[in-house]
């Protein structure tokens, strides 16, 4: 038997690896998630993740319902997904086992935490004898650690409680898989520092913690390999990691520094929508006023006034509280003022499930106000994205004058990217004058390429105007009743809308222009059609996948890139609404693919129904 | 004109501005045709309202009057300043956003009982306990007007409408109480027909800088006629209402012979003569929130509608307290840097 000093332990080289951390939502799970990531990222894997944390700020520890995870992929070529299935599981209680172990595939590895398997965490996860030992785990290739004693062990002699010791464990599961993972420490060592400036002995522990972990996988004969990801050959360029949230909250305020407007956000707090609101909070330097408002019409109606004075006024939230603004936006809409709507989508209907992904707003940010009251539709298909359609949302609204939704969903919100960094002179000047010349002003005269009214604030001379909800008349802005007046604004509205078309990019089409199949997407399914695409691709089919960022209005080229493929699959985490909306837009059989569990779909899911889409065409054309 | 007015483009509401400014009535009215119901207790405050306008100093494209749905939110057509009629209940919202990100403008906001106290409720308590500096006026005429005739938040119990016609099981709202449970930083209270009160009342309030909640008793000849009447009625006035003025005892009637004294921790109406003297009387207080609250519960038939400035007290708005957030991250951190703020604090580059 070899000493622990010279062990030789066998490097194996991997192209992709995924890992979820589960554990009580009081574990850490997604700061050791994150953590994992940074250092990940930081070498220059490529990464994708997905925390997935119970609604439950703090369920009963132990619970089912309190279970919080974080799942990570990384990989040395290009991933979109943060991986179907784990390949390992690292399950800090008996309860984290029993929510995940039913994604875990066979022969995956699965490092637990033996200490928390008690009779008590046993019976709160409902197993009738320990999974540990009833040999029901066969299947896994199982490492049982007894991570609470040797991580206490590791940090006697500190002056903290029993119970603060056991707070820093999930560093000592980190500590672990840094070491099976080959990965430094640095990174977070210097990240303990810098959060526990303060709490000296509680960076000193969480540093020992970590330390011990690593220290644990060199010395302990449990593990026969460890595994290498190589970098991922990514862009040259400076990289820094990214959630959609702070993608969206970026946007916003580049948008502002580069249209020469002060930013205003009115929200209400909501999941999982808030973080843009603490985002933008923390901007004061550049000016940005934010707005906790008592309710989500106030958060609107907020924005509206701040519009109205010239600011960009937005407003942000969920589902249930797009349904709250509805009326709010449809005076925006009559009004024609700038405003940009955050709708950071989940699972509904009513509260639903609030932690979790859904893309089913669509129809609800196209149609759900009363009477045609169009207004303009951006979604990010990545976190990395939401960047950029932040930034075009604002350009649209202003040049358009209009109301824009913002479309995200929880899975671009919390996920997470590598992101190159854009040089700030790269971006465009989005800046539109205020109308300050008398002559010849009219409230609702319109720019004839744009159709947009002029700007006109308060605190202009000779200005003074009234606007309002009632219809206008056209040109003036008065009060109207008018029947062909009416009739005439409506087609307006709408006309200005429909424009926008010829101010965006063509729809892309990654793939054979023409062929057997077009898998149509918008939104977060991004990463999983274009993998399995990709993978179908490889296999010799003919398949092509584009993805829509702007919703309203369509790229100009949409029916011809519908009409150019045998078959069009449209899968999406809701019942059937882009499909529809092609459908009845273009007159092609679209076949919609609808999975709403709360979750991303998977890769190979996607590949199978379009595998099974091509050989119905192949049978047909038999 | 420029130079009297304050720094950062905030002109200063002054009377010395108004002389230099030298704006009338006429300046403030709309080319719009007003139609409200001939008759209507809302002409007068329209003619208060832009009577009062010039005495500000502001300059009238600073001035913005916003308003939600009933007939009260008509009045922003009238008004030659900028104007936003918005949607129910909202305006309080609306012009919390704009006076955010706009502090240099003078804002009221126009709405009704129904308007504010029942679909807006939340947005007036919300503006109020926030001082955000807007100028409430709420036309309180005890009925839904312009859907032609339903009961409101503060039409009396037992009230028979089109939608009540046993007569209204809920309890009114008192508004003034609402106003000071949310803090307002000044209340106020006048009448629709009483010209000269309204018009100092809407001067006092137009001054004030904060949240201004004045409520204005008016008269709907068409579905609540005689609304106020039993204490507004010229012949009668006197004797059932109170005028208030700050530091002065709380005398009221025809012959200044009625006052209200505190008696224990209960108001009380007493006659002036060899059991009372004017020393015995209440002194209002419009700093004082107990004098404040309890005039607030005072109707008319137990005891004389208080009308006048019933609180008005200064503390920051919630459009200083923004700007001065900013004002002093920038100070300490210097204006921010885009580049900095994209790149993060946890960067690597991909050679």
């Amino acid at each position: 038997m070899t000493t622990t000093n010279e062990r030789e332990i066998p490097m194996e080289e991997l192209e992709r690896v995924t890992i979820r951390f589960a554990g009580d939502s009081g574990d850490g799970m997604q700061v050791t998630g994150t953590q994992f990531t940074r250092t990940s990222a930081v070498f220059g894997n490529d990464v994708s993740t997905l925390p997935d944390f119970p609604a439950e700020i703090r369920a009963p520890a132990g619970s089912l319902p309190g279970v919080s995870g974080f799942q990570i992929s990384f990989s040395s070529t290009d991933i979109h997904t943060p991986g179907d299935e784990p390949d390992v599981l690292v399950a800090m209680n008996p309860a984290a086992l029993k929510v995940n172990l039913g994604e875990l595939p066979a022969g995956a590895a699965l490092i637990v935490n033996e200490d928390a398997f008690t009779a008590t965490n046993l019976a709160k996860a409902g197993y009738a004898s320990n999974p540990l030992k009833d040999g029901s785990l066969h299947n896994w290739n199982v490492f049982s650690i007894p991570i609470s004693t040797l991580n206490t062990r590791a940090l006697e002699g500190l002056e903290m409680t029993s119970k603060q010791m056991d707070l820093t464990k999930n560093f000592f599961a980190l500590g672990v898989m840094f070491w099976l993972y080959e990965r430094s420490m640095e990174p977070t060592l210097q990240w303990i520092g810098d959060k526990f400036k303060k709490r000296p002995v509680f960076a000193d522990a969480n540093k020992r913690a970590l330390r011990a972990g690593y220290a644990f996988g060199e010395t302990t004969e449990i593990f026969h390999s460890r595994y290498m990801v190589p970098r991922a050959p990514q862009r040259p360029g400076t990289y820094r990691n990214l959630t959609g949230n702070e993608g969206a909250a970026l946007g916003f305020v580049a948008a502002s520094v580069k249209a020469n407007r002060p930013l205003f956000y009115g929200s209400y707090p909501i999941t999982p929508a808030s973080d843009i609101l603490h985002e933008l909070a923390s901007y004061k330097t550049f000016g940005v006023k934010t707005f906790q408002a008592e309710d989500e019409i106030a958060a609107i109606g907020s924005a509206i006034g701040a519009s109205y004075g010239g600011a960009m006024g937005m407003t942000g939230t969920s589902g249930p509280g797009i349904a709250l603004k509805s009326e709010a936006m449809g005076l925006a809409v009559m009004v024609e003022l700038p405003l940009v709507v955050v709708d950071v989508q989940r699972a509904g209907p009513s509260t639903g499930m609030p932690t979790k992904n859904e893309q089913a707003d669509l129809l609800q940010v196209l149609y759900g106000r009363n009477s045609d009251s169009p207004v303009a539709v951006v979604a990010p298909a990545t976190p990395g994205e939401t960047f950029w359609y932040a930034f075009e949302a604002w350009r649209l609204a202003l040049k358009y004058m209009t109301p824009v939704v913002f479309l995200s969903d929880a899975f671009l919100a919390t996920g997470a990217e590598p992101w190159p960094i854009p040089s700030v002179d790269d971006l465009p000047d989005i800046s539109v004058p205020n109308r300050t010349e008398k002559a010849g002003f009219r409230p609702y005269d319109r720019d004839p390429q744009t159709l947009a009214r002029p700007w006109a604030v308060p605190g202009t001379p000779g200005l003074e105007h009234r606007i309002g909800g009632l219809e206008k008349a056209d040109l003036t802005g008065n009060v109207s009743y008018d029947p062909e007046n009416h009739h005439r604004m409506q087609e307006l509205r709408q006309a200005k809308i429909a424009g926008i078309a010829n101010d965006i990019p063509e729809l892309e089409v990654n793939g054979p222009a023409e062929g057997d199949l077009l898998i149509l997407g918008w939104g977060s399914t991004y990463g999983s059609i274009r993998s399995a695409v990709e993978r179908l691709q490889a296999r010799g089919h003919s398949v092509a996948h584009a993805h829509m960022r702007y919703l309203n209005p369509f790229p100009r080229n949409t029916g011809d890139v519908v009409k150019a493929y045998k078959r069009v699959m449209i899968p999406e985490i809701n019942l059937g609404q882009l499909s529809m909306l092609i459908r009845a837009r273009y007159l092609v059989d679209a076949q919609g693919y609808n999975k709403v569990r709360g979750k991303p779909f998977r890769i190979s899911e996607i590949e199978a129904e379009a595998e099974r889409l091509i050989a119905e065409l192949r049978g047909a054309s038999r | 004109m420029t130079d009297t007015l304050s720094p950062g483009g905030q002109p200063a509401l002054s009377p010395q501005n108004a002389a230099i400014i030298q704006l009338t009535r006429k300046d403030f009215v709309s080319d719009q045709e007003v139609r409200w119901c001939p008759g209507c207790g809302d002409y007068s405050i329209l003619a208060q309202t832009q009577k009062v306008m010039p005495d500000f100093g502001y300059p009238k494209e600073n001035i913005v009057f916003i308003s939600g749905i009933g007939c009260s939110g008509r009045l922003p057509y009238y008004m030659n300043t900028y104007g936003f009629h918005s949607i129910h209940g909202r305006a309080p919202a609306i012009a919390t956003g704009l006076k955010a990100a706009r502090p240099d403008l003078m804002v009221w906001v126009i709405t009704g009982d129904g308007d504010a106290l029942s679909i807006g409720g939340n947005h007036l308590i919300h503006s109020m306990r926030r001082n955000v500096d807007i100028r409430v006026i709420m036309f309180n005429n005890r009925i839904y007007g312009l859907t032609k005739g339903q009961a409101s938040p503060t039409s009396e119990i037992g009230k028979v409408t089109k939608s009540t016609p046993l007569g209204t099981v809920d309890y009114p709202i008192s508004p003034l109480t609402i106003a000071l449970a949310a803090e307002a930083s000044f209340i106020a209270r006048s009448v629709d027909t009483h010209t000269e009160h309204l018009q100092q009342t809407l001067t006092r309030a137009g001054f004030h800088r904060g949240s201004v909640f004045t409520e204005v008793l008016q008269n709907c000849n068409i579905f609540n006629d005689g609304a106020h009447r039993e204490f507004t009625d010229r012949d009668v006035r006197e004797d059932r209402m109170l005028v208030l003025e700050h530091g002065q005892p709380m005398i009221f009637g025809k012959d200044r012979d009625m006052g209200l004294r505190l008696n224990g921790y209960q108001p009380e109406v007493v006659k002036l003569g060899d059991d009372f003297r004017v020393e015995d009387l209440l002194v209002h207080d419009e700093q004082d929130p107990l004098i404040a609250f309890m005039l607030s519960r005072l109707y008319w038939p137990d005891f004389p509608v208080p009308v006048g400035v019933i609180r008005d007290v200064r503390r920051p708005t919630h459009d200083e307290l923004v700007t001065n957030q900013i004002e002093e991250a920038i100070a300490a951190r210097g204006e921010g840097n885009l580049q900095a703020l994209l790149s993060g604090n946890d960067t690597w580059t991909v050679k």
